[in-house]
């Protein structure tokens, strides 16, 4: 079992308290995924020829300055804007694809989280509710976000199994469900040059999806095309960078519940991670249709 | 049926920002659990409601989580919003009325009672239902009354795909287009007697249809082993 939000803002008002409602689902979540919790947020936009990455590391002393000024050095410039617990974001002017390749070589002790222009991922094993807390994700603004908490049933319990886990440029996926046929999709993935981080199941779906659209596919098309590709049980939801999407498998043992009012759209495993949103009592409600892409946002299908 | 000498202005209320679930159910485990009885900010809890044996009513305004009012006995609960997973499951007798929509399994596994959702239900709606009514003013979603043992599924929408797969002797009767039937469920006659069923169902559950536009499904007993011998018992 896991629990999965997300939530997107239709007013400014809101935006500005985007990490205070999500942090109030994420706790709301906290029964259905014990173990580990991670969100990601869209916001502050980085300068055109810029690009902006979430990096976590596992050490106490990761040296978040002096990363920033090796970026800068290799990439013309780089802005060290904001740490939270064991994760730091960086702008660098520069293609996130090179930068990225760069980290891996440079520094593979450290896990890239996330690359893009809006995206900033953080996760971590441990209680939702501290994670909340220690992310002081209360303070956190910006346009939209997804969460997750996990109860891991396919893999182990580290911050690098946890969800969100990024499907490409400021994309992400959350996932509640298993997925039994992932470790011959992996090896085939990998043989197709995508990258993977860890044994867990849902980092294949979100490869999967990267590899669709590499081929050309739409987020939509990749989605539906999951639907005959993937062995196993899931909700999804995928972060973009203009908003979000939702996917349930057919069969769907996996709860979702979606609601809309004039300030916000919202998706949750269960409703009462819904009721906590201001003006929930009075929002449409809706139980996603098996089998049905929903998407907010206008960069979808582009 | 419940007949309650209380108003709703001097029912027992409680109000889940402040008591909790727990209060809640305990009361109405006891003595207390008599006339109305009245929640109010549910938001979406699990649990609630659950487990009564008595005679009394209980008015629920919100939305609701996982499996509000299973197992009741007797007593009358509705719920002025939606529910999350199973709602009256197991259910035994009385009724459980949902003005909004119902999530999934809805009446799973209920022996008695009658329950109404007046909205949608979704998927499984009525699995392994084994005595009880249930009547859906709108659809249901997949897989609905899957296994299905005894009682009636009465759906005045359309029904999902693999409608009544693996049937036993429940009734189905749906108004709407069928999105496919299960294993072992096929289209039936419409005699007299499921009429007057269906009729009674309606009017219990307080929907406005016509009897005569339902179609009714049932087991074609090919795939468990149906002895006409033992008929008496089911």
């Amino acid at each position: 079992m896991c629990g999965i939000a997300g939530l997107y803002t239709k007013t400014d008002a809101l935006r500005s308290q985007l990490g205070v409602h999500l942090a109030a689902m994420l706790e709301q979540l906290s029964d259905r995924g014990p173990d580990s919790a991670g969100v990601a947020f869209y916001r502050d936009p980085a300068p055109d020829g810029w690009c902006k990455i979430s990096v976590h590391s596992a050490t106490d002393e990761p040296g978040w300055g002096d990363l920033a000024d090796a970026l800068a050095l290799q990439f013309g410039d780089a802005t060290l804007t904001g740490v939270r617990a064991t994760h730091a974001v960086f702008t660098v002017e520069g293609a996130a694809a090179d930068v990225e390749a760069w980290l891996r070589v440079t520094r593979p002790e450290l896990t890239l989280m996330s690359a893009g222009k809006t995206i900033e991922i953080y996760k971590e094993a441990g209680p939702p509710g501290d994670f909340v807390r220690r992310y002081e994700l209360a303070g956190i603004e910006g346009s939209h976000a997804l969460g997750h908490t996990r109860m891991a049933t396919e893999s182990r319990v580290t911050t690098e199994h946890s969800h969100p886990f990024s499907t490409g440029l400021d994309l992400c996926l959350v996932h509640n469900g298993s997925l039994s046929n992932h470790n011959r999709l992996r090896t085939a993935l990998r043989r197709e040059g995508i990258h993977f981080q860890t044994d867990n199941d849902s980092e294949v779906a979100a490869g999967y999806l990267t590899w669709k659209m590499a081929q050309g596919a739409t987020l939509e098309q990749a989605l539906e095309s999951s639907l005959d590709d993937l062995d196993g049980f899931f909700t999804f939801a995928v972060g973009t960078a203009d908003g979000f999407a939702v996917l349930r498998d057919p069969i769907a043992c996996k709860p979702a519940v979606m609601a809309e009012t004039d300030e916000w759209v919202a998706m949750a495993s269960e409703y009462r991670a819904i009721a906590v949103l201001p003006g929930a009592e009075d929002a449409v409600s809706w139980e996603p249709v098996p089998g049905r892409v929903y998407s907010w946002g206008t960069a979808l299908v582009a | 049926m419940a007949t309650s000498q209380t108003t709703p202005e001097t029912a027992l209320t409680f109000d889940l920002r402040s008591d909790t679930v727990r209060e809640l159910n305990q009361a109405l485990h006891g003595p207390d659990a008599r006339g109305l009885i009245r929640v109010v900010n549910p938001d979406g809890r699990h649990a609630i409601a659950v487990g009564i044996d008595a005679d009394c009513e209980v008015e629920i305004d919100g939305h609701v989580g996982y499996y509000c009012a299973g197992m009741n006995q007797r007593a009358t609960v509705r719920v002025r919003g939606n529910c999350g997973v199973g709602v009256a499951e197991n259910m035994m007798s009385g009724t459980v009325v949902v003005e909004g929509s119902a999530s999934q399994a809805a009446g799973a596994t209920a022996r008695g009672g009658l329950l109404v959702i007046h909205g949608d239900a979704s998927a499984r709606c009525g699995i392994s239902l084994k005595g009880a009514d249930i009547v859906v003013r709108g659809s249901v979603g997949h897989m609905s009354a899957f296994m299905a043992q005894r009682g009636a599924l009465v759906v005045c929408g359309d029904a999902g795909e693999a409608l009544g797969d693996s049937l036993y002797e429940a009734r189905l009767y749906v108004r709407g287009a069928v999105g496919g039937l299960g294993a072992d469920c096929i289209e039936k006659e419409m005699r007299e007697e499921h009429l007057t069923q269906l009729r009674e169902l309606l009017a219990a559950a307080d929907v406005n249809a016509d009897p005569s536009e339902f179609t009714r499904y049932g087991s074609a007993r090919q795939l468990y082993n149906f002895n006409i011998d033992n008929v008496g018992v089911y």
